[in-house]
């Protein structure tokens, strides 16, 4: 139906070139390249997704409404992740309030734990190793 | 019924003029779901994204829990299932009776193994009390905040581990279909439409691997 039929040997290279990007994948993490191990890591994750919606869910060679509606749904979700990120960081506050999970949170119940007691009538505790908020 | 007696227009609904375009709304129904599920985990993306950004230390630890090779061979394993699927739909466009139904319980048997360990990982974390929330009561950790980390890590992957299931059922009934002989080069929709879900809950573990297993 879709006219251009795919060989059967282009899906077993496919495959080939996935397993060889997860193997470059581990091997990665091994090193530290800093804040570019992330970086690197998603790469080579869009690349192996990139290749099984062109090969194996054949955008290639589909027609265009199915490539448009994917695009479109992966710009979406950049630009949430985009705005969620600016908001973050603009708000500056820790959005874990550990005070507020007092009955049942052993890992944030650390003795060292600084408690003014103005943070602690609201309900907020900052988290140990991290500076209090700023505001 | 046999293969050779399904004609084209047999599963010709209605209200459509065509075989293909009844398989062009098909399909593009399909993607506008895929979009909805990539959306659905989207969302625990970006607040996994947001949460590491802001304790980067309680997740580097918390990751350490996890065994890399585990995530490694299961990678490994859903990479390989959606080469199986995509030769079922390959197979079924050619007419390929037996290789549909070899391929698609191929893809089947590698679903059940990649769940299977899943299972394994899990136990091991119920064991160790690496559990989501507050239901987090691991011992000796050096660095606060670590069931952040398990939160997002069963959520995310217990609703892909749900996605893994729904697929196995919807290939286990295009599986009774193509032993019933349903599909041909001229209808293979159910075949193309289940293979382009498997291969979206497969990109998704794509991306769910290198972050949670693999965090530096």
């Amino acid at each position: 139906m879709d006219g251009h039929a795919t060989a059967a040997s282009t899906y077993a290279k496919v495959l080939g070139a996935l397993l060889a990007l997860t193997v470059i994948t581990v091997l990665a993490a091994g090193f530290s390249f800093g804040s570019w191990n992330v970086i690197i890591a998603l790469g080579i994750a869009s690349v192996k997704a990139s290749l099984v919606a062109l090969f194996f869910m054949h955008l290639r060679h589909d027609k265009p409404m199915s490539a448009i509606i994917f695009v479109t749904g992966a710009v979406v979700l950049g630009v949430f992740l985009m705005i969620c990120t600016l908001d973050s960081n603009a708000r500056g506050d820790d959005p874990v309030r550990p005070a507020t999970r007092d009955s049942g949170a052993p890992a944030l119940s650390v003795p060292s734990a600084p408690s003014t007691p103005g943070t602690q009538a609201q309900g907020l505790r900052p988290l140990p190793g991290r500076p209090p908020n700023p505001r | 019924m046999s293969a050779a007696a399904t004609s084209q227009g047999e599963f010709l609904q209605h209200h459509f003029t065509t075989s293909e375009q009844q398989a062009d709304a098909g399909k593009i129904g399909m993607w506008l779901f895929l979009v909805t599920e990539m959306l659905l985990f989207g969302g625990l993306f970006v607040g996994f994204a947001i949460m590491q950004s802001k304790h980067p230390e309680a997740f580097l630890q918390a990751h350490h829990h996890l065994d890399r090779m585990l995530g490694f061979i299961n990678t490994v394993v859903l990479l390989v299932s959606s080469y199986t699927m995509v030769m079922a739909v390959h197979s079924a466009r050619a007419d390929r009776r037996k290789r549909v139904i070899v391929y698609l319980l191929l893809t089947l048997m590698c679903a059940g193994v990649f769940l299977g360990i899943k299972g394994v990982e899990y136990s091991h974390k119920f064991q160790e009390g690496l559990l989501p929330g507050r239901f987090y009561s691991h011992k000796g950790d050096t660095v606060p905040g670590q069931f952040m980390f398990f939160s997002f890590y069963f959520m995310m992957t217990g609703l892909h581990g749900l996605h893994i299931l729904g697929g196995m059922a919807v290939i286990a009934w295009v599986l009774r279909r193509a032993v019933r002989g349903d599909f041909s080069h001229g209808y293979y929709t159910p075949v193309d439409l289940v293979g382009l879900y498997w291969h979206l809950v497969d990109l998704i573990w794509i991306y769910l691997f290198p972050l949670l297993y693999l965090i530096k």
